[in-house]
């Protein structure tokens, strides 16, 4: 099991640097006009820079694996992610500032996705082919056909209309006062749920419909058990292993969900300050912010591999 | 996976004597699965839209009139005027031009691109192979909106460009699919005979492993049509998608628009619905597609 556990580590990390290094690639891509524009637009204390102290600011003017390498060493040794251009704050700061906003709508979100679909999964799967199962596969096609954008204008819009209420933009963290926190997280951690919950939807009754098909439960019929002992016992843990799976996968639903989230409800997390960024060409925490990701969802992933191990006896042995 | 579908199929022909596995696939998609033949009902209707928006629009979309503006649908503006006075329904059948547009070069460019990368990887296995999956990972670890929108802001908001950033990168995730279902294939001895006979590696590619991989390749085509749909609408939303003046049912519920919405709740209905509507028609259509070509992931016939 522990050649399992090297294996599956040692292979992250292959992935990892090419994924930074495409982020740092892209970034140093950037055209010529852009940086005019980032000059112009962006940088606010010192408007009479030209180009070439701003490329020497970028590091754009060592070669390229020279940066690179300052660029690796500065994240490992010293979590160095830059400053921004704006106002030369750390950019690891800033990001870690926000972070707490987007984990809270990531986690609600995920918990409401888990909690809808998984039992609707499970109904849609032990009574297949019946109305109530077509009627929940179309519901969760509908989850990831609706765009979350409109859902979410919609709600705001309709409930400003109708109840004469939104949502307060005024960020309050949940161990300040619970309640306002969650008049504001409750309706977009809802909304980003729903998409998600399509997903998990299919991905339980399809694994449910697969291991109900397996000897095992016909002996467990035969042996006289109950429907309930049945599902619960014997079907759901070995269904749930790939959902698992899924579950993992969608963190990088979730981050492009909360980006979408995060501008409409003006959450300050990370999204919006990814938009921000984008809009102001603030290139240092737009890569910083896709190097930061990038790593979560590699982490992640590894440890959605490696808990199979202990779910999955028989994946320890390969 | 493709070779058991082949398997299905060719079983299907024995016993029914003779009709074509695609004429097979289409009678089971029409006579059994209705929900997807009204998504495909939804498609074709997209498409017309789309082909013959000059025709069916009853105004301009950019035409501006700002007497009219904000006005709630009526006989002259069956859904309305937006904030710069423009017809709402010409804008969304011009909006539908857009989608289709680039839902099916973004299609095209992943089906196309996917599948050679995910063929040749897998064909040539070994080292090659590899170091192709760990790019095809490397890529996939970012979160593909962040990806997208990192790329346009480097390349420029252009249809074009859009097109190809949101091909390529759903070329990824469908190279993985496709290498699956060419490993699958390259079990069966018939390309050993194959190559046993003297034949090249292209002819074995075309001949023998292009016909059976059609199956997937088709499902997910039909579900990357509507996933770029859905894409290119968000990318419009936080205004990084096609420029305006081009309408686009994203840029139309975009931040910009929101703040007349509270007066005219039209605008925030009917382009949202309309994308809706067309997402959902497009996956219904994948789903059965995949339900009549992979009866064995679904488990119901």
């Amino acid at each position: 099991m522990y050649k399992y556990i090297l294996r599956r580590s040692v292979l992250a990390i292959p992935t990892l640097l090419i994924a930074t290094m495409l982020v740092f690639t892209m970034v140093r891509l950037v055209p010529g006009d852009v940086l005019d524009t980032i000059m112009e637009e962006s940088l606010v204390s010192e408007p009479t820079k030209d180009v070439e102290m701003l490329k020497a600011e970028l590091g754009l003017d060592k070669p390229f694996h020279v940066q690179y390498w300052n660029f690796i060493t500065g994240i490992v040794t010293r979590g160095d992610l830059g400053v921004t251009l704006r106002n030369r704050q750390p950019v690891l700061t800033e990001i870690a500032r926000r972070m707490p906003v987007t984990l809270e709508l990531a986690i609600m979100a995920q918990i409401l996705a888990l909690v809808i679909a998984i039992p609707i999964g499970i109904i849609s799967a032990i009574r297949q082919d019946t109305l109530l199962d077509y009627f929940f596969r179309s519901v969760a096609i509908a989850n990831i056909s609706i765009p979350s954008f409109w859902l979410a204008t919609l709600v705001i819009t309709l409930t400003a209309v109708w109840f004469r209420w939104v949502p307060p933009t005024y960020y309050v963290a949940p161990w300040e006062n619970p309640i306002e926190n969650l008049k504001m997280f409750f309706i977009p951690a809802l909304i980003l749920g729903l998409v998600l919950s399509g997903r998990v939807m299919r991905m339980t009754r399809t694994m449910m419909l697969e291991v109900m098909r397996h000897d095992y439960i016909r002996t467990a019929w035969s042996k006289g058990l109950t429907e309930p002992t049945i599902i619960y016992r014997h079907a759901l843990k070995n269904a749930l292993i790939p959902v698992v799976t899924v579950v993992g996968l969608e963190i990088v639903g979730l981050i492009g969900g909360s980006v979408v989230l995060e501008s409409i409800f003006s959450l300050p997390g990370i999204g919006s300050y990814f938009i921000n960024a984008l809009r102001l060409r603030d290139y240092p925490i737009i890569q910083g912010i896709n190097v930061m990701v990038v790593a979560w969802v590699v982490l992640v992933n590894l440890a959605v591999d490696l808990s199979y191990a202990f779910l999955d006896p028989r994946i320890r042995y390969r | 996976m493709a070779s058991e579908v082949s398997a299905v199929l060719a079983d299907q022909l024995r016993r029914k004597g003779g009709m074509s596995p695609w004429w097979e696939a289409v009678h089971t998609l029409f006579t059994r699965k209705y929900l997807a033949t009204f998504g495909l009902a939804v498609l074709v209707l997209l498409i017309l839209t789309a082909a013959f928006a000059d025709v069916v629009a009853p105004y301009s979309p950019v035409a501006l009139d700002f007497p009219s503006a904000l006005q709630a649908p009526s006989a002259q503006h069956l859904l309305g005027t937006d904030q710069l006075g423009r017809d709402l329904l010409s804008r969304m059948i011009y909006g539908a031009r857009t989608s289709i547009f680039v839902g099916v070069g973004v299609m095209l460019i992943a089906v196309t691109l996917g599948s050679i990368v995910g063929g040749v990887s897998a064909y040539k296995g070994g080292k090659f192979d590899v170091v192709v999956q760990r790019l095809v990972d490397a890529v996939q670890s970012v979160p593909a909106l962040l990806l997208l929108l990192t790329i346009i802001s480097i390349i420029g908001p252009s249809m074009i460009n859009i097109i190809l950033a949101l091909g390529f990168r759903a070329a990824i995730g469908d190279s993985r699919v496709v290498r699956g279902s060419v490993l699958g294939i390259m079990e069966n001895q018939y390309i050993e005979g194959a190559r046993a006979i003297g034949a090249g590696n292209l002819r074995i590619l075309v001949r023998y492993v292009l016909p059976n991989i059609m199956a997937p390749i088709i499902v997910v085509g039909s579900l990357q049509l509507g996933a770029a749909i859905l894409a290119e609408s968000t990318l419009s939303f936080l205004g990084w998608g096609v420029p305006p003046p081009t309408p686009t049912w994203g840029g139309m519920l975009s931040n910009e628009a929101r703040r007349f919405m509270i007066d005219a709740p039209w605008l925030a209905i009917f382009p949202g619905l309309a994308l809706s509507l067309a997402v959902y028609g497009i996956n219904m259509f994948g789903d059965g597609l995949r339900d009549v070509f992979d009866p064995r992931l679904r488990g119901s016939r």
